[in-house]
């Protein structure tokens, strides 16, 4: 029970004023951003960051997962009260969660929809305590073939597990990989496709792209829609969340299929958007009320925010053990933890013990301070959904100009920022994803030194990516989730020939 | 087909889907080409000593982006995309998206200045910048009352000021004004 020793010395760390101070502004700033439109969990981290440059990075990285779990918490509030998911991964959500609020269940949907983002993010924490320093260690015997091998899993995981164009993803990812390619070559010292501008010397960061894309992007969708808030009142009764806790452990198989489902998509880089659609219908499929899904179900509300949670949640465990993260905004925390001189890994869980058993306890922490802040301020976040647009639309590009400026201090950013938005904006539209874009723009150049660095080591011999049972695995599992597309293709074709032969 | 709900009640369809997919392709392309060239410049083979050249991953990198968009944009000209020839954004809806994107041109060649070649203009810093631009936003496109604009527009950049400036030391675009109260 090292782990546990090891978390109660997280916890001591934590638990200092000046930190749970931290802990609840970073809540509420995350709910906040997680209600309001253009703002998300990825580029409000991302924009936020600058602002904890001055703090211990302990203190900072508290703060910056904070805004996240808020980020999480907050989806569910539009979702429910405006049927606007606020986040993607809260689409799913208003399925079941508007049509209670419309039939006046409004507080019952929003603690089921709390309560349960709780269990499934309290389930990924348990989960990321005892998993991740064995993977770690496990992980420490890798060398540049195996990371190279975890890195093309990952991407290509993107294209087997997304719904969209499989064309489209490889597009999207292969243009981050270039954009990650810009600027000076680490290994050799040579400049690429920077074609004699200075401004390119640093290459691109993935910050902006993450700014632009998600917040700009989702600015000018908005403005497009003409957007128009119209909600339900909210007022949460503590009588109605006892009522609902009393409920909610008859739906306990749920939970703990949607448990499962969110770590499984969470650490694997699925994510939690697809992960509340799959709890979703796997919940529709096996509930005695499936019928009465979409009504206003509240299993309906269970299933989804108790995946998309644990998702979120588990996406942190390859970042930390593997500096691999699973999702847009792990990536942006994996950023802040570059910027502060510590480079996530194996080595993390050796060299930095305290910072990240520190981190880990203060996902506990979070999670429960969250779930206070959340049930008793409702009626507070609902009022900021009754602000006109034409405030917030102007006020959240200055904040997304901020954040881009500050990445860098240089105007140019701020300008990529603008270009990076339209592309947001259109690649929406036609369904390129952007989560492997900024994924691969983050990966870009680990992925490519790793396998440069296995290929100089074996001389340029290409069947060291299968050299023994460990890389060849995984790189073999990669080639499945790779060409997915097609056997899902060739499969249902022999499926359908068979079913029209019998018929 | 060509009534979907949205054009409707929007107007006109300024572009369709599909349009846009073919667009959206060839600048793929036009990108994957531009890849292509700079790393047949650096080399994308082999260097002894030093393993792959510095064009050997974006080389590949850019070979699958153009075969994913070729692929793509012969869908889309085959027109074998369901919903392809739905509308990918109307007139009207357009014309709003123009009306953030525009002034958020202005807005930012107002913080940091224009500079090109014999047309120079020092910018006015982001604060300044940010209230003119919230304020003019409210009024114009909002069709806000001035003074809450004006109020709101003051109030989020000053706000702004003491929490970067002041609190969290992280030094923001400065124009005159702030050189005249000495910041």
């Amino acid at each position: 029970m090292e782990e546990l020793s090891s978390l109660m010395h997280g916890f001591a760390v934590v638990l200092t004023p000046f930190n749970l101070f931290l802990m609840c502004v970073g809540i509420l700033l995350g709910v906040i951003i997680g209600v309001l439109p253009g703002l998300g969990g990825a580029n409000g981290v991302a924009i936020l960051l600058p602002l904890t440059f001055s703090m211990p990075p302990t203190s900072a990285i508290i703060m910056l997962t904070c805004i996240y779990w808020g980020a999480l918490f907050g989806g569910a509030i539009t979702s429910i009260l405006f049927n606007i998911p606020g986040e993607p991964w809260s689409v799913a959500t208003t399925f079941d969660g508007h049509p209670m609020a419309q039939r006046g269940r409004a507080d019952e949907a929003l603690t089921a929809a709390f309560t349960s983002s709780f269990i499934g993010a309290f389930f990924a924490v348990v989960l990321i305590t005892f998993l991740a320093p064995v993977v770690a260690r496990f992980a420490l015997k890798f060398g540049p073939a195996e990371f190279f091998a975890v890195f093309f899993l990952t991407f290509a995981s993107f294209i087997g597990m997304g719904k969209g164009s499989p064309w489209k993803t490889l597009a999207a990812m292969c243009l981050g990989l270039a954009l990650a390619s810009v600027g000076l070559d680490k290994v050799t010292g040579t400049l690429r496709l920077t074609f004699g501008h200075t401004e390119l010397l640093t290459g691109f960061d993935f910050l902006i792209a993450v700014i632009g894309l998600f917040g700009i992007g989702e600015i000018l969708a908005s403005m497009e829609s003409g957007l128009k808030f119209q909600g339900a009142t909210a007022k949460i009764r503590m009588d109605a969340v006892l009522q609902t806790w009393k409920k909610l452990p008859q739906y306990w198989a749920t939970s703990l299929r949607s448990c499962a489902i969110g770590c499984w998509m969470g650490i694997t880089p699925g994510g939690a958007t697809p992960a509340s659609f799959m709890s979703y219908a796997l919940a529709k499929r096996f509930s005695k009320n499936g019928d009465n899904f979409g009504k206003g179900e509240i299993e309906g509300v269970i299933a989804p925010e108790t995946a998309a949670h644990a998702a979120g949640t588990a996406a942190m465990l390859p970042m930390l053990t593997l500096g691999i993260p699973g999702s847009p905004t792990a990536a942006v925390l994996l950023g802040g933890l570059l910027i502060w001189g510590l480079q996530p890994g194996p080595l993390l869980f050796i060299e930095q013990k305290e910072f990240v058993w520190g981190l880990i306890a203060s996902m506990y922490l979070g999670n429960v301070v969250g779930l206070i802040i959340v049930l008793t301020c409702v009626p507070l976040f609902a009022a900021i959904l009754r602000i006109p647009f034409s405030i917030i639309a102007p006020a959240i590009l200055v904040i997304c100009a901020v954040g881009a400026y500050t990445v860098n201090n240089s105007m140019f950013d701020v300008w990529l920022m603008l270009v990076f938005g339209l592309a947001g904006y259109v690649f929406n539209k036609l369904g390129y994803p952007l989560a492997p874009l900024v994924l691969a723009i983050v990966l870009g150049s680990k992925a490519e030194e790793s396998f440069r660095q296995a290929l100089l080591g074996s001389q340029g011999d290409l069947t060291v990516f299968f050299s023994n049972w460990l890389v060849g695995g995984i790189m073999g599992l990669g080639m499945v989730m790779l060409f997915w597309p097609l056997i899902a293709m060739v499969v249902g074709k022999i499926r359908g020939g068979t079913k029209s032969a019998t018929a | 087909m060509h009534n979907d709900e949205s054009t409707e009640d929007e107007g006109p369809s300024l572009a369709s889907n599909r349009t846009l997919e073919i667009i959206v392709a060839l600048l793929f392309l036009a990108g994957s080409a531009i890849v292509i060239y700079d790393s047949a410049r650096l080399g994308f083979g082999w260097i002894e000593g030093q393993g792959p050249a510095p064009g050997y991953f974006p080389f590949y990198v850019a070979l699958a982006m153009g075969i994913a968009s070729l692929v793509t944009l012969f869908q889309a000209l085959r027109g074998s995309f369901p919903g392809g020839d739905d509308s990918f954004v109307s007139v009207v809806g357009f014309g709003r998206v123009l009306t953030v994107l525009i002034p958020s041109v202005f807005y930012v060649m107002l913080i940091g200045g224009v500079n090109l070649g014999p047309i120079g203009i020092p910018g006015l810093g982001l604060y300044v910048a940010s209230a003119i631009f919230i304020t003019l936003f409210m009024i114009f496109i909002g069709k806000d009352n001035p003074l809450k604009s004006a109020l709101v527009g003051i109030g989020i950049p000053l706000t702004l000021f003491f929490m970067f400036e002041k609190w969290f030391q992280v030094p923001l675009p400065k124009g005159p004004l702030e050189a005249m109260l000495g910041y």
